[in-house]
């Protein structure tokens, strides 16, 4: 069998990304229909408040609600500074989120530690969970988090998320096992 | 006007102060560290005094200490004598309007003071600060333990021989592979 499994080569996943008609279809629904749970940490909480607000209204994308339990959510906001305390919280959280899930770092310091370069700060969140877009930013423009969206539900489409690619990758581990057999 | 303070301290407890100092406007008792619950109660409850608000504790760590950067007494002008802490309580009367601070020097191989918490209530998460921050530990607190870092962090990150970006990670991403180039056995984390 003659499928790379130990990469992760960017290639190499748009090969996996070949989607049936069900999986391109499913995959639409799903990019117009997302539920964040917003990680809110620190002050970039005010600007997801004033994207989620009327005036920037992320509502238009189809992330119609923010949903305050991770079972009921598959986007991961993850808000504002993160430290090296709140990491087996925040990856507990991933944990529970059902999948396929997503997470978007909102701002520099989700994204690297920003500049907290310190004892106390993580450096950035996917230093515990993937993570699938990042948004620079001190706090990022509402425009950006827009812009993320866009790129995010993108990226959804081509089933190119963390987790699909994952699963993607169990999928052909498993075909792959079954046909040696 | 604190010097009030000040004259009246030397005058009640010669014994227990060390030296006073006037700095910028505020004035400074240096009291011995066996006596500065004594001191603490004294200047709560005289009626001339009635400190009723305490404002701050915390620590000042010496260790990189020039002696003509900071005004220091002639008390410790000897190298050898001079403590590596000052624990530093900043009180203040709201009846007389008086301000005072107290400092106590704290040795590094000795790293205790008496609490206050039990004088002033609002004094106790201070000193849990103080000691999570510095590892000050203070005598007679009724909860002596980390408040802000988590209780597996070693060490003690606001003094001044902790490498300021040193992380003591709790978890760590267990999905991707190791990366090659770092040295095995090099810290978790940060790949």
């Amino acid at each position: 069998m003659g499928v790379e499994l130990t990469t992760t080569r960017l290639e190499d996943a748009a090969k996996w990304a070949k989607q049936s008609l069900v999986e391109r279809a499913s995959n639409w629904g799903r990019k117009f229909s997302l539920f964040s749970y917003p990680f809110v940490t620190a002050c970039c909480g005010m600007e997801f408040m004033s994207v989620a607000g009327p005036k920037y209204d992320l509502a238009r994308f189809g992330a119609e609600f923010p949903r305050f339990s991770p079972r009921q959510s598959d986007l991961l906001m993850v808000v504002g500074t993160v430290t090296e305390k709140q990491g087996p919280a925040l990856k507990r959280v991933f944990e529970q989120m059902a999948e396929p899930k997503w997470v978007i770092a909102f701002g520099v310091c989700a994204s690297t530690g920003g500049f907290y370069q310190n004892y106390s700060t993580m450096p950035g969140a996917d230093q515990v969970i993937p993570v699938d877009v990042y948004i620079p930013g001190c706090p990022p423009r509402p425009e950006q988090v827009l812009d993320a969206m866009i790129m995010l539900m993108d990226r959804i489409q081509q089933g190119r998320g963390h987790s699909q690619l994952r699963t993607k990758r169990e999928e052909l581990i498993a075909a792959a096992a079954a046909n040696d057999e | 006007m604190a010097q009030k303070v000040l004259d009246a301290l030397k005058a009640n407890h010669a014994s227990a102060i060390e030296l006073t100092e006037s700095l910028f406007g505020d004035e400074i008792a240096w009291v011995k560290r066996d006596s500065l619950v004594a001191v603490a109660t004294w200047l709560r409850d005289e009626p001339t005094m009635q400190f009723d608000s305490p404002v701050f504790v915390t620590v000042i760590d010496r260790l990189d200490w020039h002696p003509t950067g900071v005004p220091l007494s002639a008390h410790w002008s000897d190298e050898s004598g001079k403590p590596r802490f000052e624990v530093c309580y900043q009180l203040r009367s709201s009846t007389h309007r008086y301000r005072i601070r107290l400092k106590v020097a704290v040795p590094e191989q000795d790293a205790r003071c008496a609490s206050l918490a039990g004088i002033w209530s609002a004094f106790d998460w201070q000193e849990r600060e103080a000691f999570d921050m510095y590892g000050i530990t203070f005598d007679g607190h009724p909860d002596m333990r980390r408040i802000y870092m988590y209780d597996e962090f070693v060490g003690y990150p606001l003094r001044k021989d902790y490498p300021k970006e040193k992380r003591q990670p709790l978890v760590r991403r267990d999905d991707l592979p190791i990366n090659p180039i770092k040295a095995p056995g090099a810290p978790h984390g940060d790949r």
